[in-house]
């Protein structure tokens, strides 16, 4: 008998349905992919398994766990299943972790809740149980607030206190979505590492967590089961297909056709640019330092890095909408006035920029006509409404959108359909240089692909330029012409896009493209070949910064900071470029 | 004007707008025309029916009061007072309070610094204190009970706003607007100021019914209206010395008084609904 049967589960609000006629099993021990679109019905399901559906959910069908059934159980009967039984890691640790109790605190109540451990004993196994997901010095982090560790450190106390009770099912929904690719890479091991006989629910949309992390895998469209199989059969061989398109939209660095082109001349350049933020006590946190890029006219550059690299701060300088300590910004041969509201309205409108929240970027209160005209009616007041109700429409098309969306509002689109409007906004002003500050992050695998393509297409037809940031590696080799590579505010390695994934020559690029999971359970990637997470910025370490986590760190990295230099091509700041 | 019919068609959608709309706007009808049909005056006293009972086919349905005047005109009259009372308190607390606030909050550092230091100060001049020099220093005068309401109604409006304006000036679309080169008065009154309206809606729905309590707690230490010009709360004051003989003449202006702040906080209620447009379907 399976651990878990789901069984013509279905779930309704109302007149919409979140899941349709569901229907799988866990055995005992087994690892379990759930993958699917945003509001295709997996945390809907992975909260019905818990009995945590808000009450005006319409739940029909059974799931039983151990041969017992979890519909329609007491709340008594969940509360003893829950976390002794089955655990959840969720998206989210800060959210998931109380901020008001010590972290060790809130790992031993588990323990008390259940009448798994007498008060002392309760103290000794907390601790075992942290330095096992192997946060450091864990008698100190037991005492810890959840704010006073770093991402993925919470995220691995989350697990802790997941794992705690030793449960037999541990579900895990997005656990490492909010992280760092080298530090998801480091928690997808962990989780494989320390979860024993426990079974795995992992929910995700990344098909290469799945390749790397499951023995077998679900697939569901619009809360309906379309695939199941063992991982290798369903990458191998998909049947249904939706699973064929999440396969086509996931990018992959192992093969990409890497756009060509590119060699305009050079219409933008940031030089020496340097960017501080002074903190609340007064510290000073220098977010970029001595940083130059440079743009090509139809050419896309990819800036990339872990949070806190320093890449939006660099181009948010640049744009000017936070003030740069020192350094140039020029476009066509015109130095830029630091702050955008000095600049003229020529040099203003030809750098224009693409958020990563596509809804929250867009005013909630104004129409799509108007925001998208608006711009326009800034930039050129003597264009008469009529006409410029044209190019808006015209604007509306280009990007693939009809003019049955022009009197909608915000809330009404769409993620994909939103990221349309938003790039329709910034390219009506006709720039130069397009900022796509993690513009696609935030969608769907296929609503990716189609945005991705039509920036590719507006590139080609109008030789626009696009300065494309992202954490994303297997993006930026679908995309870019050129990559950046950032660390902690500073650039490490600049080279073409063959280059950086053919021949990286700094450890730090090499360890991220290790990091990077691959849709292909034959060689899945995400290898967590560095230890830790990026220090803090207020406190850099001497030398490199980056020889903390370095594998092959020598003495000559603690003592002088690498100036970047060129080894066959590649511009690469590190002391070993050439032995490597 | 599209903006307006569009805003008019809104309301027309929301059935609670209109019904508590429609019992407000019945309610200052009847007190703007009421005692133009009556046959008495607010003045004229009746010495041979003092303290009548209400009656609805006699010569006072609302009874009379203790010196005999007609207790309807002058319900009708304090409710005239208080709504005029409601309006200034939100008229003024919406230009200044949101103004101020949004320009303090959007523009920020020294300028948000000092204007909010004004604020401030304005917040510790002693209320009753501050309304007893301004009758020393002028006539007494009707309309400096406005001044006076309106002057520290709009102070709590600011804070409110410039704590909102804080945040949605950190927004993207916000940041998009500037890009776009959109000018600083246009990115306060299109951008900022439209999704302030939640809020600032809310918030005048509590300001309005803090007005008519101030306005009747200065009428009862003898600093507001006057005898023998009237208002509800004066009214209610005038009421709770008659309960134990003549209750009606507490419960008539009370009912009325609770009638009229329920309409308004419930109406704030729709309105919120009807200005954001998230929750149009």
């Amino acid at each position: 008998m399976s651990l878990l049967s789901v069984d013509g589960l279905s779930i309704r609000y109302g007149d919409v349905g979140a899941v349709n006629d569901l229907s799988f099993a866990i055995e005992r021990g087994e690892s379990v992919g759930l993958v699917g679109e945003s509001g295709s019905g997996k945390t809907q399901t992975a909260l019905a398994i818990l009995g945590l559906l808000p009450v005006q959910a319409e739940v029909s069908g059974s799931i039983s766990f151990a041969e017992k059934p979890i519909l329609g159980a007491s709340e008594k009967e969940l509360n003893a299943l829950r976390a002794q039984r089955i655990a959840m890691v969720f998206q989210d640790p800060m959210q998931a972790l109380n901020p008001f109790i010590r972290v060790g605190e809130q790992l031993r109540r588990i323990l008390l809740q259940h009448g798994l451990a007498a008060g002392g004993q309760a103290r000794t196994q907390v601790i075992a149980m942290l330095e096992r997901v192997g946060l450091p010095d864990a008698e100190r982090q037991f005492r810890a607030y959840p704010h006073q560790l770093s991402g993925g450190m919470r995220q691995r106390a989350m697990i802790a206190a997941a794992l705690i009770a030793e449960p037999e099912l541990l579900i895990a929904d997005e656990p490492t979505t909010a992280l760092d690719v080298t530090v998801q890479a480091q928690i997808l091991q962990l989780l494989e590492a320390v979860r024993k006989d426990t079974a795995l629910l992992l929910i995700t949309h990344d098909l290469g967590v799945i390749a790397g992390n499951c023995e077998r895998m679900l697939v569901v469209e619009g809360g309906e089961l379309v695939e199941q199989g063992t991982t290798r059969d369903v990458f191998a061989h998909p049947q249904h297909e939706h699973t064929r398109r999440l396969l086509k939209a996931a990018p992959r660095l192992d093969r990409a056709d890497i756009p060509t082109g590119g060699n305009g001349e050079e219409i933008f350049q940031i030089s020496k640019a340097c960017v501080s933020y002074v903190e609340q006590d007064r510290r000073t946190l220098q977010a970029v330092r001595d940083v130059d890029v440079t743009v090509r006219a139809g050419e896309t550059v990819a800036i990339v890095g872990e949070s806190g690299s320093g890449k939006s701060s660099l181009v948010r300088a640049a744009l000017g909408l936070v003030p740069m300590q020192s350094g140039r910004v020029v476009f066509c041969g015109v130095t830029l006035a630091g702050l955008v509201q000095d600049r003229t309205g020529e040099t203003r409108r030809r750098l224009q920029l693409v958020f990563q929240d596509p809804v929250g970027s867009l005013n909630p209160q104004m129409r799509v006509a108007k925001i998208i005209g608006e711009p326009l009616l800034v930039q050129e007041p003597n264009v008469p409404a009529a006409r410029r109700r044209k190019r808006v429409a015209e604007m509306l098309e280009k990007v693939g959108l009809g003019e049955e969306f022009l009197a909608r509002y915000p809330h009404e689109l769409s993620g994909g359909q939103a990221q349309r409007v938003a790039i329709a906004r910034a390219l009506i002003l006709k720039p130069g240089v397009l900022v796509c500050d993690e513009a696609v992050a935030a969608l769907d695998g296929t609503v990716r692909e189609q945005i991705l393509g039509l920036l590719r297409q507006i590139q080609l037809e109008s030789g626009l330029s696009i300065v494309f940031i992202s954490h994303d590696l297997s993006v930026v080799r679908a995309v870019s012409h050129r990559v950046l590579v950032m660390y902690m505010g500073a650039l490490v390695e600049a080279a073409d896009n063959t280059a950086i994934f053919g021949d990286a020559r700094h450890p730090y690029t090499r360890a991220l493209l290790e990091a990077v999971p691959v849709p292909n359970p034959e060689h899945a990637g995400g290898r967590a070949t560095l230890s830790g997470e990026i220090p803090s910025i207020l406190s850099p370490p001497s030398g490199c910064a980056f020889h903390p986590r370095c594998p092959h760190a020598r003495d000559i990295c603690s003592a002088e900071t690498p100036q970047l230099r060129t080894v066959n091509g590649t511009s690469v700041a590190c002391h070993l470029a050439e032995e490597l | 004007m599209r903006v307006l019919a569009d805003i008019l068609r809104r309301i027309r959608q929301s059935r609670a707008a209109v019904i508590y709309g429609g019992i407000l706007v019945a309610v200052v009808v009847v007190a703007f025309i009421g005692p133009l049909l009556s046959p008495h005056d607010y003045l004229q006293t009746d010495f041979d029916n003092l303290l009548q009972r209400p009656t609805i086919s006699g010569a006072h349905f609302f009874g009379t009061d203790d010196l005999g005047r007609d207790s309807f005109v002058r319900t009708m009259l304090g409710v005239q007072v208080t709504m005029l009372v409601a309006i200034v308190a939100s008229v003024v607390s919406l230009l200044i309070g949101v103004t101020y606030g949004a320009i303090a909050g959007y523009v920020g550092g020294r300028v948000d610094a000092v204007m909010m230091r004004f604020v401030d100060t304005l917040y510790a001049l002693p209320f009753v204190f501050f309304v007893i020099l301004l009758m020393v220093a002028f006539e007494r005068n009707f309309f400096l009970i406005f001044v006076a309401i309106g002057a520290i109604n709009w102070l709590d409006m600011a804070r409110i706003v410039r704590g909102q304006t804080l945040s949605l000036r950190e927004r993207e679309f916000v940041e998009a607007a500037r890009l776009t080169g959109a000018s600083t008065a246009r990115i306060i009154f299109r951008h900022i100021a439209p999704n302030l309206i939640g809020v600032v809606i809310v918030y005048v729905t509590l300001t309005i019914p803090q007005a008519i309590l101030v306005e009747s707690f200065l009428s009862f230490l003898g600093l507001g209206i006057q005898e023998p010009q009237t208002s509800l709360g004066a009214l209610v004051d005038a009421g709770v010395n008659q309960m134990e003989g003549a209750s009606f003449m507490l419960l008539i202006p009370a009912a009325l008084l609770a009638v009229i702040l329920l309409c308004f906080n419930f109406l704030g209620d729709a309105m919120r609904d009807v200005f954001d447009a998230r929750s149009v379907r």
